[in-house]
């Protein structure tokens, strides 16, 4: 009895045509794009879940050391950082045309809006690296080189600002803002930067003309990835530079 | 001793020569594989291999304990032994342990399903796996890590000079294997099942996975950006756990917990899945209340989300926190005693027979409901602080772990293993491995219940002499365990090829991996089946039965 099921191979009926790109496992085109996107979906679920610690840790200490967090989110560059916000959501924007000109089969769309996506996310991190280097010259790095000087005393120029001198030890507890921007903003800047390695592979894909026969689950897939990185700039943005703005 | 067995006639029986395992050959067919049930076999090896690491591990911890004073090793090399036998137990065994191999050969075949959503995302969550277990020995081999599993801080941000970053790694690392294949089961539980395969029509099996699974993708990205920051912490010196800089070690064990608490079910969910099936199969009948012991599998997944904090009762946190944390962690008993009633009215009535799984079951149930009722001393909060810290909470653990999961494991092991290898495995010589795992893991672990409520802290290489004759009965029992432990490893490696041929269906059972070749064939169905049978139908199955007969006589 054991092997009269392993003889009997059935023809498969009602076995036609399959595109090239369909896997073995599918049964139809319909299931395996539905698939591939659920499960982007559900990865973007596990990134929210490990920027929550980061926003947790941030809601708990904002809420101890008010103070600390509100003069140390004073000395964000918020020009550089609104510049970053502008760049960011217009390579969200060339993104989706990307994503739209693969969906209508427009070659040269693609590329173009790929390489301006490419170069956004790389004027993006340039910019991100200025600021680390501002925070670099002043001491602003957790660590052995912290100092919490400038907010003790602070210059002529930050009183004349409005910026009041801190305790010394609610002054130190800076360091753990600052960790916690690097922390949040490190994490988020290496996720450009995986993102603009799948980028570059993508461009160089669709500049041989890839995408074009209707197959562009990973142009759309990337796409969501490129979105939710943005959107975790969109909360990083007002949680430490804007909303203690005019305290 | 009646049996249910029903073997093909073995004069004439045959290993189907077309099959997953030898469809193709030479080493790189193993290694790149996209096949689920390859992955499945690859994952089996690598976690038998770290769990007798991590088996070796604890023969020393116990040799050690078996003196009161620290001769064996000096104290600090115990810390690092039992920091290792937790790290290899929990991150490179348990959590892997169902899931990762008879998940992984299973879930798509009870569905009726190819393979799994992404084949290729399968094979890299091994890979993942096994870059975390290199880097894991790694790192013990060059000095150890003595932090305990838990990491605490400010223990391993500032204090300890061991491999601390490699071992966060590995772990980090070993997380992702863990995430990716959750992802895998969601997904393929979702999208794969094949015509007729109602939720409803699930095996329990899959709604445990299903509901470990949106454990394993919401739990382990807290662990990995937790241990991100103690790696941080160590390396560059940012100060979000580090008192000293206004940090909060605290929010460590809250960021910790939130991930390892869930992770306790991650391990133990599987398992009920496995006893599920073997129950049902073995007291012929449909499991009792099979909605309820689906929808508890995902109430225990919820509710573990909501419990860490009966982690950290002498840690400091607010008495009304540990008020609403105990109250909660009372009520993942609920879901959890569902199961074990459900399991019992499915024995009552049933023609039980006790083929080895079964064995490996009933031992479940019994160890599994003494741990359970033991944790209910440990989220009590007046107990807790009496009992937490010392063999007590280590015998608890123990009991729900080994002596539920690795059970449900080993009972798993052995039900599957004719539709893995298409072989049987002896079940006289097998029985008595249940039978001696039993009674060594009770001799083991039952004394160290003792020894907690008679105070003996956990973590120390010494203990007071009037310790010792609970800690030489505890040796004792490791030993019997031991052997236990080595006894299916010697007779199932044997029968792989001396094992009788076993045919596609030898219990019986319902599930739709029986009705299929062993071992099955690489793209498992010739025709994706259509499921008009309710789930563990035994009357349907009779009637396939009738019908094959006329079909062929």
């Amino acid at each position: 009895m054991s092997d009269s099921h392993a003889v009997a191979t059935t023809a498969e009926a009602g076995h036609h045509e399959h595109p090239s790109y369909q896997r073995h496992h599918f049964v139809s085109m319909e299931q395996q794009n539905e698939t591939v996107s659920f499960g982007m979906w559900l990865f973007l679920l596990t990134e929210i879940m490990f920027f929550g610690g980061l926003f947790t840790a941030y809601l708990i200490y904002r809420n101890w050391y008010y103070p600390a967090f509100v003069a140390a989110s004073h000395t964000l560059n918020i020009v550089e950082g609104s510049l970053n916000t502008l760049v960011l959501i217009t390579s969200s924007f060339t993104m989706a045309m990307g994503v739209w000109c693969a969906e209508t089969k427009r070659h040269k769309g693609l590329v173009w809006s790929l390489i301006a996506t490419l170069i956004l996310g790389l004027g993006f991190l340039g910019i991100k690296a200025d600021e680390y280097h501002e925070k670099y010259v002043l001491h602003h790095i957790p660590g052995t080189t912290f100092s919490a000087e400038g907010f003790v005393h602070p210059n002529e120029e930050a009183l004349k600002a409005g910026e009041k001198p801190l305790a010394p030890d609610m002054a130190a507890k800076t360091e753990v803002y600052f960790s916690l921007y690097f922390a949040m903003t490190g994490m988020h800047a290496l996720h450009m930067i995986i993102g603009i390695a799948l980028l570059s592979g993508m461009l160089f894909k669709a500049w041989r003309g890839g995408y074009m026969n209707g197959h562009i689950a990973f142009v759309e897939n990337f796409g969501l990835y490129w979105h939710f990185v943005d959107i975790v700039w969109i909360f990083l943005f007002p949680l430490l530079y804007l909303i203690s703005r005019h305290q | 001793m009646s049996t249910i067995v029903s073997l093909p006639d073995q004069t004439t029986a045959r290993v189907p020569k077309r099959n997953y395992i030898t469809n193709e050959n030479g080493i790189l067919s193993w290694l790149l594989t996209g096949d689920h049930k390859r992955i499945a076999m690859l994952y089996l090896i690598s976690i038998t291999f770290f769990f007798f690491i991590g088996g070796a591990l604890a023969g020393l911890i116990r040799l050690e304990l078996l003196t009161p004073q620290s001769d064996l090793m000096a104290a600090d090399t115990y810390n690092k032994i039992f920091t290792m036998h937790g790290v290899v137990m929990i991150f490179l065994f348990l959590v892997p342990s169902v899931p990762a191999t008879l998940g992984n050969f299973l879930i798509p075949i009870m569905i009726g399903a190819k393979d799994l959503a992404f084949p290729k995302i399968n094979l890299l969550s091994w890979y993942l796996y096994l870059v975390g277990g290199a880097l894991t020995l790694g790192a013990m081999i060059t000095g150890g890590v003595d932090t305990g599993w838990t990491f605490t801080t400010p223990m391993s941000t500032h204090f300890s000079n061991t491999n601390v970053i490699t071992t966060g790694l590995a772990i980090f690392v070993a997380g992702f294997s863990s995430i990716f294949t959750g992802l895998n089961f969601i997904v393929t539980i979702h999208r794969m099942r094949a015509p007729g395969m109602t939720w409803f029509k699930l095996p329990l099996f899959c709604w445990a996975h299903y509901a470990a699974s949106i454990l394993m993708v919401l739990g382990t990205p807290v662990l990995a950006i937790t241990l991100v920051l103690v790696v941080l912490e160590r390396t560059i010196g940012i100060g979000v756990f580090d008192p000293t800089k206004g940090g909060d070690p605290i929010l460590f064990q809250h960021l910790f917990w939130f991930y390892s608490h869930p992770a306790v079910y991650i391990m133990i969910l599987p398992g009920m899945g496995v006893i599920s099936e073997v129950i049902s199969t073995f007291a012929r009948k449909r499991v009792f209340g099979y909605t309820a012991v689906a929808f508890s599998s995902v109430a225990i997944a919820v509710f573990g989300f909501f419990v860490w904090a009966h982690h950290m009762f002498i840690m400091g946190v607010s008495n009304y926190a540990v008020l609403v944390f105990s109250l909660l962690t009372m009520l993942v008993a609920v879901p959890s005693a569902i199961k074990i009633f459900n399991w019992a009215f499915t024995l009552y009535k049933g023609s039980i027979t006790f083929e080895t799984p079964m064995l490996y079951a009933f031992g479940f149930m019994g160890l599994f409901t003494i741990g359970g009722l033991t944790g209910v001393f440990l989220g009590s909060a007046g107990t807790d602080i009496h009992l937490t810290e010392t063999y007590f909470i280590v015998a608890h653990f123990h009991f729900v772990m080994v002596g539920g999961m690795l059970m449900a494991f080993l009972s798993g092991v052995h039900f599957w293993w004719p539709k893995m290898t298409g072989r049987m495995y002896p079940e006289k010589i097998s029985q008595l491995a249940a039978v001696v795992t039993f009674i060594g893991f009770n001799f083991t672990f039952f004394p160290q219940f003792l020894l907690g409520m008679l105070g003996m802290p956990r973590r120390y290489a010494a203990y007071p002499p009037e310790f010792q004759v609970l800690n030489v009965f505890s040796t004792a029992g490791a030993s019997i365990l031991g052997v236990g432990y080595l006894l299916p490893i010697i007779y199932l490696l044997w029968s792989l090829k001396y094992g009788e041929i076993a045919g596609n269906n030898p219990w019986q059972a319902t599930g739709l991996e029986w009705q299929i070749q062993s071992p099955p064939l690489t793209e498992n169905f010739t025709t994706i089946p259509v499921v008009t049978q309710d789930v563990y139908d035994y009357e349907w199955l009779e009637r396939q039965k009738e019908h094959e007969v006329t079909h062929v006589g």
